[in-house]
């Protein structure tokens, strides 16, 4: 593998820019996960990370690669992909865990009662 | 045709996803990614995933300019939310509960991806039986407006590509 140096100033700085906002952004997620008050609150703000956080850190890896060894390096598309589709999945499984406990135990975070269906 | 080829269109991005990964096209990448696709999709056939008609391919640009626009604006509400927590008494989150048109296992999976990719809006639960969703807004300000937004914003859009 080449080495940083030989970046030109013109990628360099993107590159930099688009890191130092996805580090950011999981920092802020982070920081909300510890200062948000509910569950269904803290839930949000990992999301900050797995959404802009990684496209941005993604986004500059494919230009830092794709400079550094003259051709399109695109496979980061991928990551994005997979986790577009896999964060929904663990989210629900956090979010409908909680509110079963919550209903079970009759917390005021819990989400109003459906109303019943009326039996004919 | 249908017993050999029943995803047609699940088989060709299988293919392609294989290429990525691979970053060749050579024959040899091909030949294997044909043949992986080709296992992929007779696994799905074994389970009996349901066949989807995609329609109206052309309005999937403009909707996935928009998730991106939204994913960025969101992102923004939400990192302002979280670094100022002195407005935390002014802000109120909540569940709101929406009725859905929409009963296509895929378009709703994509619907599910799009609110969980726009930071501040998780998809919590889904109740088939009369086609409504849970959903928990991290910055909720009117129930209605959100009912409008998903319906009018994604629903909508969605179901012209998938129903």
């Amino acid at each position: 593998m080449t080495h940083a140096a030989d970046v030109p100033l013109w990628a360099a700085v993107p590159v930099a820019f688009l890191l130092l906002i996805g580090a950011g952004l999981a920092l802020a997620g982070s920081i909300g996960l510890v200062t948000l008050r509910s569950f269904y609150d803290r839930m949000h703000a990992p999301t900050l990370g797995t959404t802009l956080g990684i496209g941005s850190i993604l986004v500059a890896s494919m230009l830092y690669f794709s400079i550094l060894q003259t051709r399109f390096v695109l496979h980061e598309i991928l990551i994005a992909a997979f986790m577009v589709v896999t964060t929904p999945v663990t989210l629900m499984l956090l979010a409908r865990a909680a509110l079963y406990r919550d209903e079970r135990e009759g917390n005021p975070d819990a989400p109003p009662r459906r109303p019943t269906p009326v039996q004919d | 045709m249908k017993r050999w080829l029943p995803y047609p269109a699940i088989g060709l991005t299988l293919i392609l996803l294989w290429l990525l990964l691979t970053e060749s096209t050579s024959v040899a990448a091909v030949l294997l990614g044909t043949a992986l696709a080709c296992a992929g999709c007779g696994a799905l056939a074994l389970v009996r995933f349901p066949r989807t008609r995609l329609r109206r391919l052309a309005s999937v640009p403009g909707l996935l300019r928009d998730v991106v626009v939204e994913v960025f604006r969101s992102n923004n509400a939400v990192a302002r939310i979280i670094l100022r927590p002195s407005r935390a008494q002014a802000r109120r989150s909540g569940f709101v509960r929406i009725p859905l048109d929409m009963r296509s296992p895929h378009g709703l999976a994509a619907l599910t991806c799009i609110l969980t990719a726009t930071p501040g809006t998780v998809w919590v639960d889904y109740d088939s039986s009369d086609g409504t969703m849970l959903l928990h807004v991290l910055d909720l300000i009117d129930e209605d407006a959100w009912v409008r937004i998903v319906k009018d914003r994604w629903e909508r859009r969605l179901m012209d590509i998938f129903e």
